[in-house]
């Protein structure tokens, strides 16, 4: 029981991480209408930026404040140079591009900081345990997050949803020719929302610094789980990317966790020890080619174009 | 009449001599690298082809075109492990194997478009890495080594490296003979109808989504082949080749070359995979240049190599 609540935990906490990654991906998607790629590589310098800073400044928050503006940068220096003259061009040209960029960041990365990766010390305050509830302690950095990324979503949530410059993502979203049409400068809207979405990136990528190593190519296989998220949510909805990476976090949390000994139950232990990992990896996989194949806009489609 | 004499053709036909000739080359030059070097690449390119035929002329974006490699490689890598080593039943196999991934995948896959096409192709693709990866009995992460190539009862001798490279060679000459008949058959152009107008084609009475189907199937089974080559090419299958990148690799080649040209994927394949070569060995770094190329390329040459000779035959 008190399992199921620490990885329960650890599966929302998951979730939220991905959500932050996801909120910046789907913005960027339902609003530019521009698939990047190179997502997972702002997810990826910001947690090299946060290992690099902490280590210069010696303090865990100030190092991790530059690391989140340092991202920032990044991403609008990206947008400015490359890819603002990549919208409107068809969905390909924009996977080609950005799949540039992942080869470049890779190996850039690899040039600055070498090949082996780095590590992202904790200062002592964070890693106490806390007691939750009676009996379940729970490390003080993941709670943390789930923090932090609960914070993040909340303003998110009231940017988007109470103040102009939300209205016009919101517009955007639905109809881009529209707000250009109405006399607003798109050009700095969008640079805007690529810079909002690196800064989410750069701080997931950040935030996770800590739990695993910091290496090269780290963006890739959870951008890919980042995707996947906005594809089950719906493409363009903050809302479906909320719900859809909890979900995800859940499911590929608790799948790695119990399946295990679920297929024990019905296989024998070998065949059960074998199939288990593969099956766990592709669960959220499995989730979401059904929802496709059942909804193919995702399960909270956008309003339509 | 329009002349057949341009830049374009020209370009085409010398290639594809190069590439009759290449072994004569390394014989006399005694370099057998490019020999290995280019038995790889013509593997590539046929596997860009069988991209193109879906991506150019079917206008399906399949970001999971690895996973075949990947079903073709298993299945002469499995079969070879399990002591069945003739390539007379390894290869069918290998065939039917991702053809019958492919009709099952493309069925689920052809109910979305755009880019939920691209991102659930990429789904099932992931979904077979993760399978791979989990036959421990086969390598697991680790890859499965193939210890002997397919025979095929004294034949042809795959050991042979310049043998192997002529009978890639002909599977990929044979691969785009058999793309520029189905692209010019009355099949090949009712997908292509669909690509540019699916209500069109639809409201006439052709099942767009049949044609699709069989089209993505087509295409699969040519790209496993491409995999059982490969796998006897390294000796080895993994997972690693099978994970996403490398189907963004694939979509490169055919990019980089033109897509929707007929043998755009090819020259996209020996230009990208070449390119890599020549970098590596000025720097390690090589991506660095390679990253930013793609992306220029994207922004400026639009059509790709074919594109630009087009282009330049024009004046």
């Amino acid at each position: 029981m008190l399992v199921l609540v620490e990885q329960s935990l650890n599966g929302l906490q998951f979730g939220l991480l991905l959500f932050m990654l996801a909120a910046g991906l789907t913005l960027v998607f339902g609003i530019m209408d521009f698939v990047n790629l190179a997502h997972g590589s702002l997810y990826m310098m910001g947690a090299y930026f946060a290992a690099t800073f902490v280590a210069w400044t010696n303090s865990f928050v100030l190092g991790i404040l530059l690391a989140l503006g340092a991202t920032l940068l990044l991403g609008i220096a990206l947008e400015f140079v490359a890819l603002r003259h990549l919208y409107g061009r068809d969905h390909l040209d924009q996977v080609l591009a950005t799949f540039g960029l992942i080869l470049f960041f890779n190996d850039a990365v690899r040039l600055i900081w070498g090949p082996a990766g780095l590590s992202l010390p904790l200062p002592a305050w964070l890693t106490v345990p806390v007691q939750i509830v009676p009996g379940v302690f729970y490390p003080a950095y993941r709670l943390s997050i789930i923090v932090v990324a609960l914070a993040v979503a909340a303003l998110l949530y009231v940017v988007v949803m109470r103040t102009r410059v939300g209205m016009l993502i919101r517009a955007g979203a639905s109809n881009r020719e529209m707000i250009g049409a109405l006399g607003i400068n798109i050009k700095l809207l969008f640079t805007l929302v690529f810079g909002l979405g690196a800064a989410l990136a750069g701080l997931a990528g950040l935030m996770q610094a800590p739990i695993l190593t910091v290496q090269i190519g780290m963006g890739e296989n959870i951008l890919i789980l980042a995707f996947v998220i906005i594809v089950i949510g719906g493409i363009g909805s903050i809302r479906g990317a909320f719900l859809a990476a909890i979900f995800v976090g859940m499911i590929d949390t608790l799948g790695r966790a119990f399946l295990p000994d679920l297929l024990r139950m019905m296989l024998s232990s070998a065949a059960a020890s074998t199939a288990a990992p593969a099956l766990s990896s592709m669960l959220i996989y499995l989730l979401m080619a059904i929802v496709l194949v059942v909804r193919p806009e995702g399960l909270f489609p956008a309003a339509k174009r | 009449m329009k002349s057949h004499i341009n830049a374009r053709n020209v370009v085409v036909a010398l290639v594809a001599l190069g590439l009759l000739l290449l072994p004569l080359y390394s014989a006399v030059t005694g370099n057998i690298f490019i020999l290995t070097l280019f038995t790889r690449i013509v593997i590539f390119a046929l596997a860009a082809a069988s991209l193109n035929l879906i991506m150019g002329y079917g206008g399906m974006m399949s970001f999971g075109h690895a996973a075949y490699l990947g079903i073709g490689g298993y299945a002469v890598g499995i079969l070879a492990y399990e002591g069945i080593g003739s390539g007379f039943i390894q290869w069918p196999v290998a065939l039917a194997a991702s053809a019958l991934y492919a009709l099952v995948i493309g069925a689920l896959s052809l109910r979305t478009r755009g880019v939920y096409f691209i991102m659930i192709t990429l789904a099932f693709a992931q979904m077979a890495y993760y399978i791979a990866s989990g036959l421990s009995r086969y390598g697991g992460d680790d890859g499965l080594t193939i210890y002997k190539r397919s025979t095929f009862g004294g034949l042809i001798d795959l050991s042979n490296r310049v043998q192997f490279y002529y009978l890639c060679l002909g599977c990929l000459f044979g691969g785009v003979y058999l793309i520029w008949r189905i692209i010019n058959s009355r099949f090949g152009m009712v997908v292509q109808g669909v690509r540019s107008n699916e209500q069109r084609m639809q409201a006439i009475g052709f099942h767009a989504n049949r044609y699709r189907l069989v089209c993505f199937v087509i295409s699969g089974t040519i790209c496993g082949l491409a995999g059982a080559l490969l796998a006897n090419n390294t000796d080895f299958i993994s997972p690693a080749g099978m994970y996403w990148t490398r189907s963004g690799e694939l979509m490169v080649m055919v990019v980089f070359g033109g897509m929707g040209s007929l043998f755009g994927p090819v020259l996209g394949t020996i230009v990208f995979l070449l390119l890599e070569e020549v970098l590596s060995q000025f720097t390690e770094y090589w991506a660095l240049i390679m990253g930013p190329l793609l992306l220029l390329i994207v922004l400026f040459a639009r059509g790709g190599i074919m594109g630009l000779l087009g282009r330049f035959s024009r004046g």
